[in-house]
């Protein structure tokens, strides 16, 4: 194995009541794509942050081209030139976009603004990103900064570039361009550890893939010899079940219901106005690319933004919401896109997180008892399968699936008449994903009403009934029934004749 | 700001100069101009500010105009104002003792005569008639004379000093350490409570804690003293005339003196606020002075001979 | 597994506890040193507490321990505010000692401008203190929670008048007030032995119990301080919260301005709780609470006001001089927060695990 890059051997990683990694081996080779695997909670971020240095392995051994290393700190990684893009955006919104690619790298401290903002605008032509060096990095898209994060890591001239979730923010052409970058990167001897829950990119760009199952090694294996389904059952550990069999197929017509939520020419701060209808019991989806204005819509519905006119009728009666709480109280429920900034309230524990929703409509002066919510918590930690040491555990330290699942617990709790599922799924592993669906379903049958958007289109066909389609901030077109399939969805939003 | 204050300052003058110039001339009154600092600053400014204002009234046929700022630049632009407005004395308590010899040259030209009261400024004699000030350290010597006077057996101390290198501090300290020094009285503690009651307390407080002996304590200033007072209280000790602890404080707030007069503590000395007399005596020519520096008499006030009149006359405050 | 806290292996309270053990140690050596290598007869240990009588004649606890709970008093009510009030805006207010001030004066005022003084007026006037500090509060909370302005920056404003305003209240002199009542409230009440002052700390912090008991206040404060923006889609008025703190903290600033002035039965706009903020915030933060809002505990705070006044009173105890406690007590509140920062207390987890004494046992997975 002369062209061997990286060796990790026996590693292993404790965490109060969690053995997070158990004796795992994992191997890098020069120019290859290796997309590490596993369900969340499986293990692959504490390897990776074993990797870069923010956590200490209690055991093992890691080898860079045949020298055994140790990582103690991230610059020390970087150093070593290992470089990571990491699932969340941990750039600094409030620095500007070439501030954020050199801060804190060798070469001191001191940014060199002319310097840097001209080396930055260089990178980001070469590698196509719609980014401005003098620009504040919270300005741009979830999209671009991800980007941004990427080309900070590219010109670190590193050895090992590893890729957490890099795509899950990305549209498909972005996505192209960033598996562009990847080959390219590769041919020139770069290795890149590649960790993303949509499978279909692990076989468009991979060359190897080591898969990972509850903190233990399943097995590594060339792609041409693991069939997806294949893939699939090795990280869940059982067979799965034909997905497409989610959605019942021959659905009562929905539209003969009673309708729950309508709105008139609804208009927000950030969203223009636009009507929009749902049924009880209906699960439908907004989907456009990013930027569409999807999300806009659905926090105008939750009064999450400024909302600056429209009429709203709930169950027939006018309704007034101009903030989250008049939502709320009218039975809607949302969960925000962006989990970490909008969703968690980190440092709080997973029962208290659980039962915030509840509590501020109960009242600041009604209390829930501390056993009730031991209670509640307890229920939903079992009924929606959380991974947590217990109900007391800071939520921050679990993995963003779990996260999600517990911010989904929060808003189940409030017994929603309508729920807004903001991108559910985005960033947890493909069994959570399945164990949303299902549940979202199994709600809309109970006669909740769901609005579900996913960057993923079909997720989206498998679980919504209707799909309202976006493109600059207005809605170009409703798809239900026969039209509900693929190429119907891509010939609308791309608009026109194409 | 500073500005902003600086022009409203000469828009007062003009005002009160063009209302001094319809009224004021008529009476023939004597036209003085005090430049002093305000009356918020202590109770001993107070009480120092009424005074003049009593002193330097219509009925004793003055005309008293006044400027109070607890800024040197500011003063000096009032002094100024003063010149030019053509009073006839001019009375400066000044904030800061340099960057007078301007100011007090142009007064001389313009003939009027200039009185310093309270704060020596650091200018050539020629400058002023005569200043009339407090000497610190003659209340600390007072205060310890008083206290040899008494003849106790041995004289353990409880010094409370007040904010370390102020003028009083330094001053109320001296003649003390004197007598810590030559062995004639021991010092139990001594520690600067920063004109804080309530830290006068803790220190007292500490000591008694400790089991240690003493029977004099010395505050700097009243406040201190009764902040003592109260840790003595709730420990079950007794203080005052016929008590086991000599109590001593200064500035001599009425209350306090009421406190005397109650015999809860002993001796109050006081730092005097009152140098108008002085000045309207040596104005009118009731008086004449040798030297150019008047040191106004220091009092300290003993329990067994205070009188309520003496209260309404020296207390400060209410 | 059911009831067991799994947090790290040291808790927030770690900190101020392992402080107080400290000093509490550190006074016994130097007991010990005194009695038996000296051998002087006269020592009177540190720890001592014994009844004596007061010159009022009631049966009182005296000693250094009662000193320190008692001279704490007024830190410790402002320190219980001021932890919500980082808790809820991540900053900290800087104007309780000059508001305290307003609050003492306005207390004496109403006392001195009523006919006499009993328990009817005394009433009234520290209601009339606690609406005047719930004022300022709000006039603080508002540039805070409306204006978006940092709490040091807001504050400061009153930090800068405050003492100014006070003045005004009651003009230039030091008033007085003397009756038995005030000199129970800052002293002893007849019959009881344990300072009054310390009653009100423990009442006030009933009081918090209480209020966390039944409302949301502690939820929601914490939701606001850790990410306002979720905890506003998830409908908490934050404006409120943050508002609602400050004027907390008023009431907490009238109890200590009226303990102050009773201590002494005097107002000393410019002396009465001098540079308390300072200590307030360093309660706050030997407390563990994290000054950039957050999870907070009161209960540490509280303990962080008693060992930053068992640190002055055994300075005191040993003579040093009073300017020099200030930088003494500079040097052990380093030592503290550097002992209480993530970094050490990252270190010294790692240590126990090794050493096996970590509390968790090292399962496998939670909740299958």
């Amino acid at each position: 194995m002369e062209n061997c890059l990286l060796k990790m051997r026996h590693i292993e990683k404790r965490f109060p009541g969690v053995l997070a990694l158990n004796n795992v081996d994992f191997t890098l080779r020069k120019g290859e794509i290796h997309a590490l695997m596993g369900e969340n909670g499986a293990g692959k971020s504490t390897l990776i942050k074993i990797l870069t240095g923010v956590y200490q392995m209690d055991a093992g051994e890691i080898t860079v081209e045949d020298t055994a290393v140790s990582i103690r700190s991230p610059q020390d990684a970087q150093n070593k030139g290992i470089s990571t893009v990491y699932q969340e955006i941990t750039l600094c919104p409030n620095l500007t976009v070439a501030e954020n690619m050199f801060i804190g790298r060798e070469g001191g401290n001191w940014v060199r603004h002319t310097e840097d903002e001209k080396r930055a605008d260089e990178i980001l032509k070469l590698l196509g990103i719609p980014a401005r060096s003098t620009q504040q990095l919270g300005s741009c898209s979830l999209a671009v900064q991800q980007m941004v994060a990427i080309a900070r890591a590219v010109d670190q001239n590193c050895k090992v570039l590893i890729l957490d979730e890099p795509t899950s923010s990305l549209d498909d052409k972005e996505v192209k361009m960033l598996f562009d970058l990847m080959r390219d990167l590769k041919s020139k001897g770069v290795g890149i550890i590649f960790v993303t829950h949509f499978l279909e990119q692990v076989y468009e760009v991979s060359d190897r893939i080591t898969v990972l199952r509850n903190g233990e090694l399943v097995g590594e294996y060339l792609v041409e010899d693991l069939p997806q389904v294949e893939l699939v059952s090795k990280m869940i550990g059982k067979e799965l079940d034909e997905l497409s069999t989610l959605k019942e197929s021959d659905e009562e017509d929905i539209s003969k219901k009673e309708v729950l939520y309508e709105a008139k020419s609804l208009s927000s701060s950030e969203a223009e106005p636009f009507d929009f209808t749902i049924h009880k019991g209906e699960v439908n989806g907004f989907t456009g690319l990013l930027g569409s204005g999807r999300s806009e819509s659905v926090r105008a519905i939750f009064g999450a933004d400024k909302v600056t006119g429209g009429n709203v009728t709930i169950k027939g009666k006018n309704a007034k919401i101009t903030r989250p709480i008049d939502a709320m109280k009218h039975g809607i429920g949302y969960l925000s896109e962006d989990r970490k900034r909008d969703g968690i309230i980190a440092e709080l524990s997973v029962r208290e997180n659980i039962m915030l929703a509840l509590q501020v409509m109960n009242g600041f002066f009604k209390p829930i008892s501390r056993s009730e919510s031991e209670a509640f918590a307890d229920e939903y930690i079992k009924v929606l399968n959380i991974k947590t040491a217990s109900r007391e555990t800071p939520v921050g330290s679990l993995s963003g699936g779990n996260q999600q699942k517990v911010i989904l617990a929060r808003w189940l709790l409030t017994h929603p008449d309508y729920l807004i599922l903001d991108e559910p799924t985005r960033g947890i592993d493909v069994g959570t994903k399945l164990e949303i669906q299902k549940l979202v379903l199994k709600l809309a049958e109970e006669g909740v009403s769901v609005t579900f958007i996913s960057s993923e289109v079909e997720e989206m066909l498998r679980t919504c009934s209707r799909l309202i389609v976006m493109r600059d901030r207005h809605i170009v077109g409703e798809l239900t029934g026969k039209d509900l399939n693929q190429a119907q969805v891509m010939k609308t939003i791309a608009g026109g004749e194409a | 700001m500073k500005k902003f204050r600086a022009l409203l300052l000469v828009v007062v003058l003009v005002i009160s100069s063009v209302l001094c110039a319809c009224g004021g001339k008529s009476g023939g009154n004597i036209k003085v101009g005090v430049v002093n600092n305000p009356p918020s600053e202590s109770g001993y400014r107070e009480a120092n500010v009424k005074d003049m204002e009593k002193v330097f009234s219509a009925e004793n046929g003055y005309d008293l105009k006044t400027f109070y700022s607890l800024k040197n630049d500011e003063q000096l632009q009032a002094a100024q104002g003063f010149i030019t407005e053509g009073v006839d004395y001019l009375l400066i308590s000044a904030a800061e003792t340099t960057g007078w010899d301007d100011v007090l040259k142009k007064a001389k030209e313009a003939g009027i005569k200039v009185y310093l009261f309270d704060r020596m400024i650091n200018v050539d004699e020629s400058l002023y008639e005569a200043a009339v000030v407090s000497d610190m350290a003659k209340e600390g010597e007072t205060a310890v004379k008083w206290l040899l006077d008494q003849n106790l057996p041995e004289y353990n101390v409880i010094h409370i000093q007040g904010a370390m290198g102020s003028d009083a501090q330094i001053g109320r300290t001296g003649a003390l350490d004197e007598q810590f020094a030559s062995g004639k009285m021991k010092k139990v503690v001594q520690q600067t409570a920063t004109w804080d009651e309530a830290e006068a307390k803790k220190i007292v407080e500490s000591v008694i804690n400790s089991g240690e002996d003493f029977n004099v304590i010395y505050a700097e200033n009243d406040g201190m003293a009764k902040g003592a007072v109260a840790a003595l209280d709730e420990a079950g000790i007794t203080h005052g005339v016929d008590g086991k602890v000599i109590v001593m404080g200064f500035d001599c707030n009425k209350w306090a003196l009421r406190e005397l007069l109650s015999g809860a503590w002993n001796y109050d000395g006081q730092c005097s606020p009152f140098q108008a007399q002085i000045i309207s005596d040596l104005i009118k020519g009731n008086k004449t002075t040798s030297t150019k520096k008047i040191i106004n008499e220091e009092k300290g006030f003993d329990a067994t001979t205070l009188t309520q009149s003496d209260i309404d006359t020296y207390g400060l405050g209410d | 597994m059911k009831n067991k806290k799994t947090h790290g292996g040291l808790g927030q309270l770690t900190i101020p506890i392992i402080a107080l053990a400290l000093l509490v140690l550190f006074n016994v050596v130097r007991d010990l040193i005194f009695i038996y290598y000296f051998k002087d007869p006269n020592y009177v240990s540190f720890f001592s507490i014994e009844f004596t009588r007061n010159n009022l004649d009631n049966t009182v606890l005296a000693g250094n321990l009662i000193s320190i709970i008692n001279g704490a008093s007024e830190l410790a009510i402002l320190a219980m505010g001021m932890t919500l009030v980082t808790a809820a805006c991540g900053g900290q207010d800087i104007s309780v000692g000059a508001a305290a001030a307003i609050a003492g004066s306005v207390f004496v005022k109403v006392l001195k401008s009523s006919s006499s003084i009993n328990g009817g007026t005394v009433a009234i006037a520290f209601v009339s203190a606690c609406i005047v500090a719930m004022l300022f509060g709000s006039f603080n909370g508002t540039l805070v929670a409306v204006f978006k302005i940092q709490p040091m920056i807001a504050t400061l404003i009153l930090y800068t008048c405050g003492r100014s305003i006070a003045y005004w209240i009651n003009g230039g002199a030091t008033p007085t007030v003397n009756s038995p009542i005030i000199t129970a409230i800052g002293s002893f009440i007849p019959g009881i032995p344990i300072p009054t002052p310390v009653l009100i700390v423990i009442a006030v912090s009933l009081l918090f119990k209480l209020i966390f008991k039944f409302t949301s206040l502690e939820l929601f404060t914490q939701s606001v301080g850790i990410n306002g923006s979720a905890a506003r889609l998830n409908g908490i008025n934050s404006t409120f919260i943050k508002l609602l703190s400050f004027i907390i903290l008023g009431v907490c600033v009238a109890f200590s301005g009226t303990i102050g002035v009773s201590r002494l039965g005097l107002i000393n706009h410019e002396t009465l709780l001098l540079d308390i903020e300072m200590d307030t915030i360093l309660a706050v933060a030997i407390g563990g609470n994290s000054l950039g809002g957050g999870k907070f505990k009161i209960g540490g705070s509280i303990i962080g006001a008693y060992v930053i006044q068992m640190l002055t009173i055994t300075l005191y105890a040993m003579k040093v001089s009073s300017t020099d406690v200030k930088a003494y007590k500079a040097i052990v509140i380093v030592l503290l927060v550097v002992l209480g920062s993530p970094v050490v207390k990252a270190k010294f987890e790692k240590v126990l695990s090794y050493l096996g004494l970590n509390r968790q046992s090292i399962s496998t997975k939670g909740a299958q």
